[in-house]
């Protein structure tokens, strides 16, 4: 499709600017001014509609398709929630309003959103505290690893190392990285958790965390966890909780109560808020007890008489990571979500999601390794190998799945499967979207060993198929300008 | 009874039972057998689920105890501009808001060729030649830029302006604190950066200078002199802009500058509380490989046909051990999308009227306060569309009379500067209308002298 | 996979072709496979350097890896064509695919790096591993 600039038309009128109704300001010096108009787009309020419409509609999305991608929770973000978001009452507030004198008194009911928020999320996932002002899920990291670094140095302790099993996301040791710290990466036991006798050999006084995601990348809820936790708690070693996977145990396991020290959590994931095309996103962090006066400020807090103020003093906080209290709508949206599920909405999300996994599981494992061979959480991870041996990747099958209007799966990740499909359905998909999944699956074994060409040519029925990748990064052409 | 509480799981009671067969065991409880008793929840006081009319009325309480009617003076680095309505209906189709980071080229052509056209709109802006898919607000684009720098000069010296946004500042401190960063702040001198101070501070040590334009007092400037001193000690220049001043302001490429960043907050998002915003980040063609977070490529499919790719995407998972990387470089996908249809309809020439229109109403509100006996201006300087005013009495005291007359009388600023009781920064946009100009200088004249 | 016998090897997949009083350098062929197609060579910003001491990146679709000197020396070289032609490091590893050349100071420093039968002993130990 043609760009919106090569649609422009010198000259073209887009929205009316109104008159100012005053006299014109004095010109500026002409060193201040720039020396042309900036080459935006020159379209009618029509091309413009067109435009993008048409471009929305070369997209796949949660509400076109199915989009089964592991450890992303591509549920369906009720629409409900974005009109809460859009409340003048909510949206039209400026956020200094709560640090400037009396204005506070005039944002009342936005900072009890906050309030609540954070309470709310500190109790699903049995956290002392919450902070809701990261503004991402890997914002959110760093947060936690700034809180778990600031812990150590106060208490005087020299720590290099934080942990990671091999099979973590790249964000968990990427963060690490950023505070200073080097990785240990403990290897995945046959059981698909990890190896109990490497991490106890890992563990030392240098060890400054373990950062790990429950149930794991493979699907898999270590039953041992209290005995992790104990044992890095021993080393004086900080359990870190990376919140992708919560969608898998809501109602039935929190972090806080297994020894987990700082958690995170992805309100796009777990709380349905969407996901935007990759963002906005919301990663609140959670605390134990004795992190909390590391939490950064200024904080929302409530008086005694129920008034609500931004609360400037922790002893020991990081400070201010983000400029306001997060991303506030989008915290609007999770919180809207909460109250419409409740206890047992968010439950059964989780009952549903796990029921939904593993019937795919089931089905699937008749054409695919299932290299972890045991029951799974939320998602699981298949590889291809078995269709690889016959030429076909996991890629070919991703893009096959494109022409079948449906969106692959996580692939190649996590590292530790070759050839992985990281499958993660949801709950709320339905039964029907399940069996279409597992059929076109299905297919696309039998056409790796009969038609393997059909996957390899695949996707034929987009606009483009098989971009190259390469000459992007080499020639890079970021802008028509 | 029937259950009626769906929460968007589709699952009839009929299906659980066969599903649980397909799997093979008796009961969902059963999916649940690796969590032991000891690992459930100690407690789980949510309340119970509600209706959506419940919900509803719940959130419209708390709307109604917020004052959104309020007539607002106050900028500070966030403005109250008007979103033309095409925003809002292009942006609230669910084939963008629902879709996930274009990971898949095929299958997200829409979202990949909007972030392609927002970073060129970008690049129009700025005068820079590459630029990102954007990061979170305009404070972690600082910090960002500030990395990028010390990533292409090896150096950990830091000069930044007190006239770059003292939140930014703040989160700047925070960020660099175990990196054993030196961040020299340089104050401002009568409102506006001392060229004096500044070339005191940049040295051979120096990887960035960082400037804001115009700055958090509502000061124009022209940097050139001092990004091209910055460069002579071989550091970079690190402009932050308030994007609607490009409509008429000299850009960052015009002044030499190697980065600009900003809050894209004004194009076409709501002040919202606080988020969710937008940070864009554009630089010079050299360091677009030093450049964090996603960028959208152009390239060819294999049958030829243009199409666009995420790239260069090595530097998102990459550690290297010798220079801290960055981790936070998600973008705003949804928000970059509001800012290209908001410039896209805004259009070339009124983009720049739009500018004028703010800068306009600016300057009357301004002749109409320095009218107020012992209200003054600070002498010598330029604003595009906030100013800071010198009060007779405290700033402070004066926005609270304003508030009981329904003004947001602007931002005083003793709460980041010393010594500044008595000033107040004034922002106007195009929100305000003449008559609610004129009503707020009466208001203003009423709190200072009966 | 190819390892020609004529060089020495490094554990980070980097190859050295002595050359009079200089060093050759560039990455293996197992090296190139892995990284994918690579996209960008960033020119050495050093001028003195010590063995096993970062010399570059080399990023391709997939990653960005480090590349580190064979041999302590002097960059004297840096093979200009990987702008234009980066494809050039997965065509040609180790032929028209060289990135730097070194003046080197101490020759005895190639004790510390592996033949080709002893770079392919440590590729199978790496393969075991996995």
């Amino acid at each position: 499709m043609e760009l919106i600039f090569e649609k422009s038309v010198k000259g073209r009128r887009g929205v009316t600017i109104p008159a100012s109704g005053v006299l014109p300001a004095p010109k500026l010096d002409s060193s201040y001014l720039r020396s042309e108009d900036a080459q935006l787009p020159e379209v009618s309020e029509l091309d413009l509609t067109r435009h993008y419409t048409r471009l929305s509609q070369l997209n796949f999305s949660v509400d076109t398709h199915f989009y089964p991608l592991g450890s992303c929770t591509m549920k369906y973000n009720p629409k409900f929630t974005e009109e809460i978001a859009c409340m003048p009452g909510f949206a039209a507030l400026h956020p200094l309003m709560a640090h400037t004198g009396s204005a506070s008194a005039l944002v009342q009911g936005a900072l009890e959103v906050i309030y609540e928020t954070e309470r709310l999320l500190a109790e699903i996932t049995g956290m002392e505290r919450v902070t809701a002002e990261p503004l991402a899920g890997a914002h959110g990291e760093l947060t936690g690893i700034m809180l778990i670094a600031a812990y150590h140095r106060r208490k005087g302790n020299k720590k290099r190392y934080v942990i990671v099993p091999d099979s973590s996301h790249g964000t968990n040791p990427a963060s690490a990285a950023v505070a200073g710290y080097e990785i240990i990466s403990i290897p995945t036991a046959e059981d698909g958790c990890m190896d109990m006798e490497a991490y106890k050999a890992a563990l030392s006084e240098e060890t400054a965390a373990v950062m790990l995601t429950c149930p794991n990348t493979l699907g898999i809820f270590n039953t041992a966890i209290k005995e992790v936790s104990r044992l890095a708690h021993e080393a004086d070693c900080l359990m870190y909780y990376d919140g992708a996977n919560l969608n898998a145990m809501l109602g039935k396991c929190r972090p806080g109560d297994v020894g987990f020290d700082v958690v995170h959590l992805n309100l796009h994931k777990t709380f349905a808020t969407p996901h935007g095309g990759g963002g906005p996103g919301g990663g609140p962090v959670g605390v134990c007890k004795r992190l909390v006066d590391f939490l950064p400020v200024p904080y929302v807090a409530k008086r005694d008489d129920g008034v609500f103020y931004l609360e400037d003093k922790r002893s020991h906080s990081v400070g201010r990571i983000a400029p306001f209290f997060g991303n506030y709508g989008v915290m609007l949206k999770a919180y809207a979500y909460i109250m419409l599920l409740g206890a047992e909405g968010l439950t059964r999300a989780s009952e549903m999601a796990v029921l939904n996994a593993n019937y795919c599981l089931k089905l699937l494992k008749k054409y695919y390794t299932l290299p972890y061979d045991r029951r799974c959480m939320h998602e699981f991870v298949l590889s291809a190998s078995k269709q690889e041996a016959k030429g076909v990747r996991a890629l070919d099958i991703a893009k096959f799945l494109i022409d079948k209007g449906i969106h692959p799966p996580t692939i190649y990740f996590p590292l530790i499967v070759k050839e992985a499909l990281m499958i993660e359905p949801t709950e709320t998909e339905s039964k029907e979207s399940l069996d279409r999944f597992i059929e076109v699956m299905a297919e696309a074994d039998r056409l790796s060993k009969e038609d393997p060409e059909m996957l390899k040519k695949a996707p034929r029925r987009t606009p483009v198929s098989r971009l190259d990748e390469a000459r992007a990064a080499r020639m890079l052409d970021c802008s028509h300008i | 009874m029937e259950d009626t509480k769906g929460y968007y799981t589709p699952h009839t009671e009929d299906e659980v039972k066969s599903m649980l067969e397909v799997i093979g065991v008796k009961s969902l409880e059963d999916l649940f057998g690796d969590i032991k008793s000891e690992n459930r929840p100690a407690s789980f006081n949510i309340p119970e689920g509600r209706s959506e009319q419940e919900v509803g009325a719940y959130f419209r309480r708390l709307a109604s105890l917020n004052c959104p009617g309020i007539v607002s003076f106050l900028g500070a680095g966030f403005y109250d501009h008007y979103i033309p309505s095409i925003v809002n209906a292009l942006s609230s189709r669910s084939e963008f808001y629902t879709a996930y980071t274009p990971y898949q080229p095929e299958s997200s052509q829409g979202t990949l060729q909007a972030i392609y056209e927002y970073q060129s709109v970008i690049c129009a802006l700025t005068g820079l030649e590459v630029a990102n898919a954007s990061l979170y607000d305009g404070g972690t684009g600082l910090y960002e830029a500030v990395m990028m720098a010390y990533r292409a000069t090896g150096k950990k010296k830091i000069v930044i302006s007190e006239g770059a946004n003292p939140v930014y500042r703040s989160m700047l401190r925070t960020y660099t604190r175990n990196l054993e960063f030196r961040l020299v702040e340089v104050p401002l001198e009568k409102g506006r950066d001392s060229r004096e101070a500044l070339f005191k501070a940049l040295d051979a040590e120096t990887a960035a200078c960082v400037l804001q334009n115009p700055n958090f007092l509502g000061a124009i400037d022209d940097h050139t002199d001092i990004i091209s001193r910055a460069h002579d000690v071989g550091a970079l220049a690190i402009e932050s802009v308030y994007p609607i001043s490009l409509g008429i302001l000299k850009t960052p490429g015009e002044m030499g500058a190697d980065i600009a960043v900003g809050e894209g907050q004004s194009l076409g998002m709501p002040l919202s509380f606080g988020g969710p915003y937008l940070g864009f980040m554009a630089s010079k063609k050299k360091l677009a490989r030093k450049m964090p977070g996603r960028i959208a490529g152009a390239t060819v499919d294999r049958d030829g046909r243009r199409g666009f790719v995420l790239t260069l995407q090595a530097r998102e998972q990459h550690i290297r051990r010798q220079k801290a990387t960055s981790n936070i470089c998600s973008n705003q996908a949804l928000c970059a999308l509001r800012a290209v249809v908001y410039l896209s309809a805004l259009g070339r020439s009124g983009f720049r009227r739009l500018a004028v229109l703010n800068r306009d109403l600016a300057e009357y509100a301004k002749s109409g306060l320095s009218a107020i006996k012992g209200v003054r201006l600070e002498d010598g300087v330029s604003n595009f569309n906030e100013f800071t005013v010198t009060l007779p009495k405290a700033a402070g005291e004066v926005f609270e009379k304003m508030i009981v007359s329904n003004y947001l009388a602007g931002l005083p600023l003793s709460k980041y500067y010393k010594g500044m009781d008595d000033k107040l920064l004034v922002a106007v946009t195009e929100s305000r209308t003449k008559e609610e100009i004129d009503g707020y200088v009466r208001h203003m004249e009423k709190a200072l002298w009966s | 996979m190819e390892i020609p016998a004529n060089l020495l090897y490094t554990k980070e997949h980097e190859w050295a072709l002595l050359e009079g009083g200089r060093v050759r350098m560039g990455i293996t062929d197992y090296a190139q496979e892995h990284l994918g197609d690579v996209t960008y060579v960033e020119p050495p910003e050093k001028k003195e350097i010590k063995q096993f001491e970062l010399l570059t990146t080399v990023e391709s679709v997939k990653a960005a890896s480090d590349i580190y000197a064979p041999l302590s020396g002097e960059i004297v070289e840096f093979n200009g064509a990987l702008d234009a032609n980066p494809e050039l490091l997965n065509r040609s590893p180790y032929g028209e695919g060289w990135i730097a050349v070194l003046e080197i100071k101490d020759e005895s420093e190639t004790a510390k790096l592996m033949d080709s039968e002893g770079y392919s002993d440590y590729l199978k130990s790496l393969e075991e591993k996995k």
